[in-house]
């Protein structure tokens, strides 16, 4: 009950662009049609779903307080948790880059689709701060965090769908002139927002 | 890019505060701000504006890791090979800002604690990032250094206007403890004797969008060269 829990708050709840606003540059950038839109929240699951546990599992045995202790018991005082930033963000871009070849050569007609978007990926706030939260919150297990990676990756796809379709059909709106495009979009993410404030509460 | 690159290979012997060099300067602040023209780094514009105190820290931080990222990587640009350059980059912004992060835990421990891991999400704001990318990789030290600068307070104005915004109007006090100093009431007394009541809407996240939404609203009906055609 506790994974399904901590999912259901990832995406409603705890949402990434409507709680954080991480990743909102790609958010941005990337939503001006939804097929688009949907490749690249697509791939931020995908890349989230690999990364957070592995990051998870260097932060449990790598990097915190007393984390090298299965080396041998001398190590129980070493903290290493100043250098989990660049651990991180080094985990994040050599995934990115892996399996951006692994895909383009197991599986060539999902390259086609997430391709173009994995090297965005890298510097996609939201991977990153996707690790740093789940350093942050201390989940109990290595599932715990995966499914915490699926509810915050499901709920990014979520959002950047909806804003893309939204944005598609204010096409034929009468828009006043300075606000369209950026403006526009800046003050409907923040009407979604609350609408998605509404959620707050819920528990399973 | 690529015009801008040929453009400053000439003034490769004029001095650092040249015209063109002031250009980059006064540049991002207005006409080509990185937050609402750029459309760079808006996580954390977003995320840190409850309070000015963060919001000022938050500056300080991105404008020091942004001078430093942009004038090392302007220097190893030639050494960095094209393939690997965004992991190189990555890398040299992610060492300093483990620097910024732990010298706020020093420093500002109440600060730090408040902008939890934003502090730790400048790696991957996307004006480092950018500017890196469009700026740094083709241009000396010198001139980066001053586009560094531009951007870094392109990026600090509107984080701090945001912030005066709904600290003001979302708490009524402007609070600088943190920095060591007192709190503010802006609002006297009598206002809330009289029925005025603190907009808590302000402080929601959502609500930073629509004060970002407005801002650029004003910059583009000023500036008619700026509107967007959807």
């Amino acid at each position: 009950m506790e994974y399904i829990n901590i999912l259901i708050k990832g995406i409603f709840i705890e949402n990434m662009i409507f709680a954080y606003f991480l990743g909102m540059c790609s958010y941005l950038a990337v939503s001006k049609t939804v097929k688009t839109a949907n490749g690249l929240g697509l791939a931020v699951i995908f890349v989230l779903c690999i990364t957070i546990p592995l990051n998870y599992l260097l932060e449990n045995y790598v990097l915190k307080e007393g984390a090298l202790s299965w080396l041998s018991p001398d190590y129980a005082s070493i903290d290493l948790s100043f250098l989990s930033f660049i651990m991180f963000i080094g985990v994040i871009a050599s995934i990115v880059q892996l399996v951006e070849m692994v895909v383009e050569r197991f599986a060539p007609a999902l390259y086609g689709a997430l391709g173009i978007f994995l090297p965005l990926i890298a510097v996609n706030c939201s991977i990153l701060g996707g690790a740093l939260f789940m350093q942050q919150r201390q989940y109990n297990d290595a599932l715990e965090a995966t499914s915490f990676a699926l509810g915050s990756g499901i709920g990014w796809w979520l959002a950047i769908v909806a804003i893309a379709a939204i944005r598609e059909k204010i096409r034929y709106s009468n828009v006043p002139a300075p606000l369209r495009g950026l403006g526009i979009t800046f003050i409907i993410t923040g009407l979604m927002g609350i609408a998605f404030m509404s959620f707050m509460g819920i528990d399973f | 890019m690529s015009t801008e690159t040929q453009a400053l290979q000439e003034v490769k012997k004029e001095s650092l505060f040249s015209k063109k060099n002031k250009k980059l300067v006064t540049d991002p602040l207005s006409d080509n701000n990185p937050i609402t023209i750029q459309v760079l780094g808006i996580c954390s514009a977003l995320a840190i504006t409850v309070q000015i105190q963060q919001a000022l820290m938050m500056s300080l931080s991105v404008i020091f890791v942004l001078i430093g990222a942009n004038v090392i990587v302007s220097m190893m640009r030639k050494i960095i090979p094209d393939r690997i350059r965004i992991i190189v980059q990555l890398i040299v912004v992610a060492s300093l800002v483990i620097i910024v992060n732990e010298f706020l835990k020093a420093y500002a421990p109440d600060i730090s604690e408040r902008l939890s891991v934003f502090v730790g999400l400048i790696i991957t704001n996307c004006i480092i990032m950018g500017r890196l990318e469009a700026f740094a990789l083709g241009n000396k030290p010198g001139p980066a250094m001053m586009d560094a600068i531009g951007n870094g307070m392109g990026y600090a104005w509107i984080l701090l206007v945001v912030a005066v915004v709904r600290e003001i109007f979302g708490s009524g006090y402007i609070n600088l403890e943190g920095l060591g100093l007192t709190k503010i009431q802006i609002f006297p007394q009598a206002f809330y004797e009289m029925g005025y009541m603190n907009n808590n809407l302000m402080i929601l996240p959502p609500m930073a969008l629509v004060v970002v939404g407005i801002i650029i609203w004003i910059q583009r009906s000023r500036n008619k060269a700026l509107i967007e055609d959807h």
